[in-house]
C-alpha cells in the first residue's frame, strides 16, 4: 500500500495544445509540456533529475526528453509499459523515487500523436501471434469493441441502458464547453447522443473518446520543497495500482477475467482509500478515466461511490454535473477535452484544487480523485490542496 | 499479395494442438493431468497447481453466451468492410472455460444473454480453421 501520505506534492503542470494534427514529432510535444510544468513550478530545468513516462502505441522515451531538455543529471529516467492504466502509477512512482533518494524533482509526462501518428485500434498485423491468435481472427481488434463487451455484461446484469450512458456524454460535453483547451466544445443533447451512429453495439460514436495529439506533464517534488515554489502545493494523499486475478496477457484480452461488469477499481479501492485516510464521501471533485462513457459506471461502483449496479441511475440523476453531489470530469474528460491517455485528468485535478478553473471551477474543492484505466488493471490517486 | 487480410492465427508451442484440433473439426482444450483443471488459452503450466503435466481433451462444443457485441464500424475497413455487421461473443463452454468467437447462423440482433450455442468449424485464411458458434438446434 502507498504510505507516503502528504509527503510529496505536484508543484507544476504543463501541456501542449490538444489537436488532431500537431504537425510536430512527439519528442517536441513532450519537451514543450515538460518545460511548461517546470516553469509553472518555478523550478530550473537543470534541477530536474527524474523523468517518468508510460507508453503504448505512440510515445517517446524519458531519456530522449531528458536529453532534449539538456538535463545534466537525469538520475532516474524510466518508462512504464502501459496505456491509460498507468497515468497515476507514474505520479505515485515519482513520489516513491524521491522517497528512495533516486531523485529530487521528477517530471512525469505523457506525449502522443494519437490521431496523426499511431492510432490505437487502427488495425493489427495480419498474423495473430500470442494471445491475439484467440481474439483477432474473430474480428475482435479495437478498444471500442473490447469495452463494448464489458458494457453489454453490465447491461445484462443490472439493466444499465443507453440513456444513462448518454447522460455521461452530455454532461462531460457541457463541462468542455467551459474549457478553452477542449477539442470538442459544442454542447450536445440527449437527442444528439441517441442519433449518433452505432460503432459497435452497444456503443455509439458519442460513447467513444477522442483521438488526440498532445502532451501533458506534472512536476512532483517533496512537500517541503513544494512550499517554496510558485504555486500552492497539491499534495498526494494516497494512491493505488493494480487489478484482480486473471488480468489476461495484454490490455484487452480479458478472456479469463471473472466478472466483466466489475473492473480494476473494485480491486484497488480499499488500498486507495486506506492510503489516503479518506473515503468516497470526502471527494469534492473526481476526474475519472473515460475512454468510453461506460467506464465511468464501473469505476463509480468499484471505488464505492455507489453500490454495484447503481452507477447508471446515479449518472442519469444529475449527480455527476458541476452542481451535483459528485462533479465528474470537469474539463470534459477524454470524451470531450482530449485523449492524452488519461494524464490530462491529473492536470485538471491539480487545477481544480488550485482554484484555477474559471467558469468550470468547483467551489471549495479540497479533495480530488483521479483515476486511470477501464478494464483489468488501473491506478488511482487522491490529491488535496 | 493482398496487403489486407483478416488476422491469421499463428500456432505456437502451446497452442498447436488446439489449431490441429480445429482442422480436424474437434474442439480440444488443454487439461492439467495433475489437478484436472481445464485451461484456455493454452500455456506451459497450470495456473492452479503449477504442474507442467497436461493433455488435451475434446469438449462438447456447447456453451452459453456470456456477453456479446455487434460490430457496425469496420476496422480495418479494407478487411471488415464486407463483414459488418457481425457478432463477437464471449462464450462460456459447458466444461467451464471461456472463449472469444463469432456467433453465426442467426440475425445479429437475435443474440441474447445466456443463449445456448454450439461450435461449428469454418475454414479461415492461411489454411486455418476457426471454431465459431451458432444457436443450438
Amino acid at each position: 500500500m502507498f504510505t507516503l501520505k502528504d509527503k510529496y506534492a505536484i508543484a507544476g503542470v504543463g501541456e501542449t495544445a490538444y489537436t488532431k494534427n500537431s504537425g510536430t514529432p512527439v519528442l517536441n510535444l513532450a519537451v514543450e509540456a515538460c518545460l511548461k510544468a517546470a516553469e509553472d513550478a518555478g523550478v530550473d530545468v537543470k534541477d530536474i533529475d527524474g523523468l517518468i513516462s508510460y507508453n503504448f502505441g505512440d510515445s517517446v522515451p524519458a531519456i530522449a526528453v531528458a536529453t532534449a531538455l539538456g538535463i545534466p543529471h537525469a538520475g532516474y529516467a524510466v518508462d512504464f509499459a502501459g496505456g491509460g492504466n498507468a497515468a497515476n502509477l507514474i505520479t505515485l512512482s515519482a513520489a516513491a523515487a524521491i522517497e528512495s533518494g533516486l531523485a529530487k524533482n521528477v517530471l512525469c509526462f505523457r506525449a502522443m500523436n494519437g490521431r496523426s501518428g499511431f492510432r490505437l485500434g487502427g488495425g493489427r498485423e495480419m498474423q495473430a501471434r500470442g494471445i491475439t491468435q484467440y481474439t483477432a481472427p474473430f474480428g475482435w481488434i479495437t478498444y471500442p469493441q473490447a469495452m463494448a463487451m464489458w458494457a453489454r455484461r453490465h447491461m445484462i446484469k443490472y439493466g444499465t441502458n443507453a440513456e444513462q450512458l448518454g447522460h455521461i456524454a452530455v454532461t462531460f460535453r457541457d463541462n468542455a464547453s467551459l474549457n478553452e483547451r477542449a477539442m470538442q466544445r459544442t454542447p450536445i443533447t440527449m437527442d444528439d447522443y441517441m442519433a449518433s451512429r452505432f460503432i459497435v453495439e452497444p456503443f455509439r460514436m458519442l460513447d467513444i473518446c477522442l483521438e488526440s495529439d498532445g502532451a501533458c506533464a506534472v512536476l512532483v517534488t517533496g512537500a517541503d520543497r513544494a512550499k517554496d515554489m510558485k504555486h500552492k502545493p497539491v499534495y498526494i494523499m494516497g494512491g493505488a495500482y493494480g487489478g484482480g486475478p486473471d488480468q489476461g496477457e495484454d490490455l484487452f484480452d480479458a478472456i479469463r477475467w471473472p466478472d466483466h461488469s466489475r473492473n480494476y477499481a473494485a480491486y484497488i479501492a480499499d488500498d486507495l482509500w486506506k492510503s489516503a485516510g479518506v473515503g468516497p464521501q470526502d471527494v469534492d471533485v473526481a476526474e475519472i478515466y473515460d475512454c468510453f462513457t461506460y467506464s465511468i459506471i464501473m469505476q463509480l461502483e468499484g471505488f464505492g461511490f455507489v453500490k454495484e449496479g447503481e452507477g447508471g441511475p446515479f449518472c442519469a440523476s444529475g449527480a455527476i454535473a458541476r452542481d451535483g453531489s459528485l462533479p465528474l470530469n470537469t474539463h470534459g474528460g477524454l470524451l470531450s477535452e482530449a485523449y492524452i491517455h488519461g494524464f490530462n485528468h491529473v492536470l485538471e485535478a491539480v487545477r481544480q484544487l488550485r482554484g484555477d478553473c474559471g467558469p468550470r471551477q468547483i467551489e471549495g474543492a479540497e479533495i480530488a480523485l483521479t483515476t486511470a484505466g477501464a478494464m483489468t488493471c488501473g491506478s488511482a490517486m487522491v490529491l488535496r490542496n | 499479395m493482398n496487403e489486407f487480410t483478416k488476422p491469421i492465427p499463428v500456432p505456437d508451442a502451446d497452442s498447436a494442438p488446439f489449431w490441429d484440433g480445429t482442422r480436424a473439426h474437434k474442439l480440444l482444450i488443454q487439461r492439467c493431468t495433475n489437478c484436472g483443471t481445464l485451461r484456455f488459452p493454452a500455456r506451459k503450466s497450470c495456473g492452479h497447481c503449477h504442474s507442467d503435466a497436461s493433455d488435451w481433451t475434446e469438449v462438447s462444443g456447447k456453451g452459453r453466451v456470456y456477453s456479446w457485441i455487434v460490430v457496425n464500424h469496420p476496422v480495418p475497413r479494407e478487411v471488415y468492410g464486407q463483414e459488418v455487421p457481425y457478432v463477437v461473443a464471449l462464450i462460456d463452454l459447458d466444461e467451464g472455460v471461456r472463449m472469444v468467437s463469432n456467433i453465426i447462423g442467426c440475425d445479429v440482433h437475435a443474440v441474447t444473454a445466456e443463449m445456448p450455442v454450439e461450435v461449428v468449424f469454418e475454414a479461415g485464411q492461411g489454411g486455418m480453421v476457426l471454431p465459431k458458434f451458432k444457436p443450438q438446434a
